[in-house]
């Protein structure tokens, strides 16, 4: 009937029991679940020992009561559960009526069992509910909750009724609720309290986790890059490559969007801008408007702009070059620009060769183009352009 | 006016040794005197209103509420004193959340000080100062606006939400690392016409009502 579930062995499994897949507590099923057993074989095993005086029904009780739930169980009661409480209700009073037990001062005690393992199930519930965060059963959790409660009083009182007892009862009843009250409002402040410092002590627990991570990213960065910093006091091209360095990872924890989406061509063209100012010291300026996910073609135009920006850092002289790149639906420009010492491009110079060949003829090569533009003393600007699909 | 009297400047930043830093980089620049400086956000509104300044350089990030917050406590209390924020914070929402607090201009703290004097000069003197980033930021949240025609009558509300063609000229260049001057060439165009292209992308900055600005902050918010 049922096929086992194939399921994956992590080592030192906990046994639990199933949120989903259940009938009853999903007891069985976790167990099956933990042993690697169809639920089915299990079920019937509990059904056997039940029969063995009881032994399965007070071994199921004592499961759901000690072993934890699943977390994560997404999906709330299904017809199978309400079959599964029927059959098991059903099957107490046959149980009953077989024994001779069926008799009036019973019912109110079944009632009172129904209340209680209404109430049980509830605990369950809130726990489910609470893990899918929904507020959806709150509602519904409350009226089971009354309901339960309104089954075990009834059923109660309509035992005590049905002995004859309920007179005595009441006054015993009432003297409860009178030192029950007096509890109450003694000890009241101090749950309240209770609860408040539980609460309180819950956040501090969250800040300073929280705390406690921004401290080791601090200390894993910031203080090692300053003791570098130190070391390196004589040295102010290193001082300045060390502190622009620190700058764009701190930047980058601080304010890059967690979705990874967003670290696609943008994202490429900012780790090619850090590489070449971490080599050779000199400041990139990095604005991107727009991003779409890379392509061959695009990784190549980012080789191309790394290869722009490196040549800008190596032979123009100027403190910060430019980089700006803008996505467009049809197309992906790049812009390089530095306000160096400039050159010639009709006689690019032999050390030019780069320029010409990773970046020109790269950019041609993928259906793209640069174009440089320098003069002597106005600095370089290369272009870079492709189209897009 | 061979020698107007010198723009009065306010510091307002939280950290002492930035503050010493501005204050020593604009003492050697002309034209300039730096007047005061304030740490806090109610000292600040208050010297802003006690001593009416030519230009406040402003922090963005500062405690109680940072740059914003001493816009909008200052308010019309300083009716001739203009702002420029000053930021090490890449957060477009902070940057742009100033601009709309009422700054005519963004630049960052690693600017150079000759950079940094001309802006000041270029904010007292009512123009907009727009850093490569801010462009940058502004092109990326109307980037998915069509472009007004250049030759469109004088906006209507509609238009505040988008910029023209040549609006967009001008803020790509700023991007690409050009400065005012360099655009004008650049455009065949002065460098009257470029301060007004950004005046007027700075007012739609300020003014628009949020539309494409309140999609594009959404679609890109800082985790």
């Amino acid at each position: 009937m049922t096929t086992a579930v194939p399921v994956e062995r992590a080592p030192h499994r906990r046994l639990v029991r199933a949120a989903d897949g259940r009938a009853l507590g999903g007891v069985a099923a976790g167990i099956a679940d933990h042993l690697g057993l169809s639920p089915v074989l299990v079920r019937c095993a509990f059904v056997l020992l039940s029969l063995a005086g009881g032994a399965g029904i007070a071994m199921y009780g004592a499961l759901w009561a000690l072993v934890p739930q699943a977390a994560g169980g997404a999906r709330p009661e299904g017809r199978a559960q309400i079959v599964a409480l029927g059959a098991v209700g059903l099957g107490a009073l046959l149980l009953l009526a077989a024994a001779g037990l069926l008799s009036p001062r019973v019912l109110p005690l079944m009632a009172a069992t129904a209340g209680v393992a209404l109430l049980w199930h509830q605990a369950d519930q809130a726990q489910r509910s609470r893990w899918r965060a929904s507020a959806s059963g709150r509602r519904g959790g409350l009226l089971s909750v009354a309901v339960g409660l309104g089954l075990l009083v009834l059923g109660l009182t309509g035992f005590l009724a049905s002995i004859g007892e309920l007179g005595r009862a009441r006054e015993g009843l009432l003297s409860t609720a009178v030192v029950v009250a007096g509890l109450a409002v003694l000890t009241g402040p101090w749950w309240l309290r209770t609860a408040h410092d539980l609460r309180a002590e819950r956040r501090e627990r969250i800040r300073s986790q929280e705390r406690a991570e921004v401290a080791a990213h601090v200390h894993d960065s910031v203080l090692q890059t300053l003791a570098l910093i130190r070391k390196a006091a004589e040295d102010p091209r290193e001082v300045v490559r060390l502190a622009r360095t620190q700058e764009r990872e701190l930047r980058g924890w601080l304010y890059t969007p967690t979705t990874p989406e967003q670290a696609a061509f943008a994202g490429a063209l900012e780790q090619v801008a850090a590489e070449v100012e971490e080599a050779h010291g000199t400041t990139v300026e990095v604005v991107v408007v727009g991003d779409c996910p890379t392509s061959p073609t695009l990784l190549a135009v980012v080789a191309a702009a790394r290869e722009a920006l490196v040549n800008a850092a190596k032979h123009s002289g100027a403190a910060t070059v430019s980089l700006y790149a803008e996505v467009t639906d049809d197309r992906v420009e790049v812009f390089v620009r530095d306000r160096g010492r400039g050159f010639d491009p009709a006689g690019v110079p032999a050390d030019r060769f780069g320029l010409t060949q990773s970046v020109v003829g790269r950019m041609e090569r993928h259906g793209g183009r640069a174009i440089v533009r320098s003069s002597a003393g106005q600095g370089t600007e290369i272009r870079l352009e492709v189209g897009r699909g | 006016m061979a020698d107007p009297a010198p723009l009065r400047v306010v510091l307002v930043d939280d950290h002492r040794l930035f503050r010493a830093g501005v204050r020593t980089e604009l003492a050697g620049e002309a034209g300039l005197q730096v007047v005061d400086e304030a740490e806090t956000v109610p000292e600040a509104v208050a010297l802003i209103i006690a001593t009416q300044p030519d230009v406040v350089l402003l922090d963005v990030h500062m405690p109680d509420g940072g740059g914003r917050a001493v816009l909008a406590g200052v308010g019309e209390a300083a009716p001739r004193t203009r702002f420029l924020a000053l930021s090490v914070s890449d957060a477009a929402e902070d940057v742009i959340g100033v601009i709309r607090g009422g700054a005519r201009g963004y630049v960052t703290k690693s600017i150079a000080a000759g950079e940094l004097a001309d802006a000041v000069r270029r904010v007292a003197g009512g123009d907009a100062v727009f850093s490569p980033r801010l462009a940058g930021f502004v092109l990326d949240a109307f980037a998915t606006s069509t472009p007004v025609p250049d030759d469109a009558p004088p906006a209507d509300h509609a238009d505040l939400d988008r910029l023209t063609a040549r609006e967009r000229d001008v803020l790509r260049l700023i991007a690409r690392g050009y400065t005012y001057k360099e655009v004008a060439s650049e455009l065949f165009i002065s460098d009257r016409t470029v301060e007004t292209h950004v005046s007027s992308v700075l007012r739609k900055l300020q003014l628009s009502n949020r539309r494409e600005l309140s999609r594009w902050a959404a679609d890109r918010r800082f985790g």
